[in-house]
């Protein structure tokens, strides 16, 4: 079977198709991220005609096209930057490009491949809404983007389109290149000020919450998203109409998405909002082009690895975020790991806890001790050692975290039925639910998984005394041939 | 090791200078001082709080937050192998071991000629192109073990340009004194920005 679309030979992993093409319109282009390339592709003309109008209309237009964030929360950036309070300055863009939740490859390939539309996208807001500076963090892994960025930052200056009077009007701005160390947290907005600020990468108490309010040195900041920001050039050169023509009225646009694992081709695809599906994205020839043969999908994590787990019976959904919150997930940041039935799930569910209690940034208890405890437990269920009571101190742990209903998908082969997105929390920002989330949907979808792992290990537990974990046992015993104390 | 060179505080003051508030500067310093050293020295980190007018309790506080930051000297290149979801589906666990074995370390440690310090990472955003790593935060996609051991000969033998730990971007951020706005303490900027019309834009 040959699939359709072609693979970019310059940007690895992306794959073109019958989408139109709004941010990613120079991937195929060896040199896009040039200043030069840049000019000849219709690049600052999107600035240019912003300029000519007035920033209150630029601002109107980013918020009648209903560009909703491509970070994770998927919250509309024109109505983020109306929450900025009146008369209170100065105010500050900072770029979010800490890209690290798991499965999520995007924003990487806008920085390396097309630095300027990003700076243009810049550029546009800051004029919309009266941003004085903008600060953009790259993650500290990128070394590349952060060599693209700077090297686009530097021609951009040199040509006029960055700092004192751009192209010979009132505006000003100043774009400044900071990049990050290694802090997953720091992508939650209010950790990524504070990691500007040169403090740990700590989330800050809510309310406020948003740093439109409160953010920068404490003054009004609008945060956001890479891809966010690089479909506003084209916005400003077609308007909000074209681009509403695209997608749904709910969800316009395209979005951009990975989707890695086990399928044929795992890729980066622009897609459009709204409209596609798992099933096509999955398994038509133009996309992923379907399981590797002989084999059929087990599971999928539908939005990076923060989200609860889907499985075939999702497949129709399509990317719009109302109907995927009422089927127990979220669309987060366009990261989709696929599992076929080669998958072993509860290691796959650990690949993740792991992730996420290693990153836990330690202010809030729940999130602390909760993942650790998530992780070594799930470790020893992983390693043939657990027993049923451990998988009921999972759900007992992860229900610290998160009280109540935790939100999950059906599943027609159990006969249960979804649990809603979103849900409670005990900790202020994402992380700590995020290392629960694999665990829930991995049990609760594929129970006989975890039985199967921790059937012959109860009666050994029972018989070593009392409570119900065999391998916190006094007396060395062999279990499934590993020696523990 | 040292406090920054010369060339070095240069650069730092040109640094310290883009932000509103010193501290700001505080990670691209020790950034700084990590490419000057390899890694974060003590020293390096007393002169930086000198710089920013910080404790240096303050800057190990926000040294020891960050993964990137070391503290003692590590290997010349630093393997870092993806471990997450979508790698680890792919074979992330052989090629871990492989490794280990083929460099004959354990997650963590540094072979005995100082040349590789190996590491398991989290995700590294190039999941499509699973199973991959990194060498001084450089990608290498879709890695076999074949090609682990050709990536790891070429370093030995100098076949790669690759610079050493502590290098990230090779090029810096430079702007024009004719061109530079410049920052400015929050607590100094009085109103609007030029460009914005005296009333509020329509929100």
């Amino acid at each position: 079977m040959t699939l359709g679309g072609t693979t970019s030979p310059y940007a690895a992993g992306f794959v073109a198709n019958d989408t139109p093409r709004i941010v990613t319109s120079r991937f195929d282009l060896e040199d896009g991220y040039t200043l030069d390339r840049y000019l000849a592709t219709g690049g600052y003309e999107g600035l240019r005609s912003a300029l000519d109008r007035e920033p209150g209309e630029v601002h109107g237009e980013v918020r009648d096209a209903t560009v909703l964030g491509r970070g994770g929360a998927g919250f509309p950036a024109g109505v983020k930057w109306g929450f900025m309070p009146p008369e209170v300055w100065p105010r500050y863009l900072v770029v979010n490009g800490d890209e690290s939740e798991p499965g999520t490859y995007k924003d990487r390939l806008l920085m390396e491949r097309d630095p300027h539309q990003l700076i243009e996208g810049c550029l546009i807001a800051s004029y919309a809404v009266g941003l004085s500076q903008c600060f953009l963090y790259i993650r500290g892994e990128m070394a590349l983007a952060q060599e693209r960025v700077a090297t686009a930052l530097n021609e951009a200056y040199g040509a006029g389109y960055i700092g004192k009077n751009i192209l010979g009007t009132d505006f000003s701005l100043d774009i400044i290149l900071h990049w990050g160390a290694g802090a997953y947290v720091v992508g939650e907005e209010t950790a990524l000020i504070e990691s500007l600020e040169g403090n740990r990468g700590m989330p800050r108490l809510k309310p406020p919450y948003f740093p439109a309010a409160i953010g920068l040195y404490g003054k009004p900041t609008i945060v956001n998203n890479v891809e966010t920001l690089a479909n506003l050039p084209w916005i400003a050169n077609n308007g909000s109409a074209a681009y509403r023509a695209i997608g749904t009225e709910k969800s316009p646009g395209t979005r951009m998405v990975a989707v890695s694992g086990h399928v044929k081709r795992p890729g980066v695809y622009e897609i459009v909002n709204g409209i596609t599906t798992f099933r096509q994205l999955l398994f038509d020839d133009e996309y992923c082009g379907g399981m590797r043969p002989g084999r059929e999908l087990k599971a999928f994590v539908p939005g990076g690895g923060s989200a609860p787990w889907f499985g075939v019976d999702q497949l129709d959904l399509p990317f719009e975020a109302s109907e995927i919150g009422p089927q127990g997930s979220m669309l987060g940041s366009g990261a989709i790991m696929v599992m076929d039935d080669t998958a072993d799930i509860p290691k796959a569910a650990y690949s993740l806890t792991r992730f996420y209690a290693h990153e836990s940034c330690g202010k809030c208890v729940p999130c602390r001790e909760g993942g650790t405890w998530l992780e070594r437990i799930l470790h020893r269920v992983v390693n043939g050692q657990g027993t049923s009571r451990d998988l009921q101190v999972l759900m007992e742990v992860g229900g610290t975290i998160c009280p109540g209903n935790f939100p999950h998908a059906a599943s027609e082969r159990l006969g249960i039925e979804a649990a809603s997105f979103p849900y409670q929390m005990t900790t202020i920002c994402f992380v700590g639910p995020s290392a629960f989330a694999p665990i829930h949907s991995a049990m609760t979808l594929f129970p006989e998984d975890f039985a199967a792992l921790v059937a012959d290990n109860d009666d050994l537990a029972e018989a070593n005394g009392d409570h119900g974990f065999a391998t916190n046992t006094a007396v060395p015993v062999e279990l499934k041939g590993v020696s523990v104390r | 090791m040292a406090r920054l060179n010369a060339e070095n505080v240069a650069l730092a003051h040109e640094v310290i200078a883009r932000y509103p508030r010193r501290k700001s500067a505080l990670i691209p310093l020790l950034h700084l001082a990590q490419e000057q050293d390899g890694y974060v020295s003590e020293e390096a980190m007393e002169h930086l709080a000198e710089l920013i007018d910080v404790t240096p309790a303050e800057v190990l506080g926000t040294c020891s937050f960050y993964e990137m930051f070391k503290r003692e000297p590590v290997g010349r290149y630093l393997v870092n192998i993806c471990g997450t979801l979508s790698c680890q589906l792919l074979g992330a666990e052989d090629l871990i071991h492989h490794a280990e074995q083929s460099l004959d370390v354990k997650l963590g440690g540094t072979t005995a000629d100082g040349l590789f310090t190996l590491e398991q990472a989290e995700c590294q955003a190039a999941c499509t192109e699973a199973p991959c790593l990194q060498v001084n935060y450089r990608h290498e996609y879709r890695v076999t073990t074949d090609d682990f051991d050709r990536l790891i000969g070429d370093l030995r033998s100098g076949k790669s340009d690759i610079p050493n730990h502590g290098v990230l971007s090779e090029v810096r951020q430079s702007i024009p004194a004719e061109r530079r706005v410049g920052a400015v303490a929050p607590e100094d900027v009085t109103g609007a920005p030029a460009w914005l019309p005296t009333e509020e834009p329509s929100s």
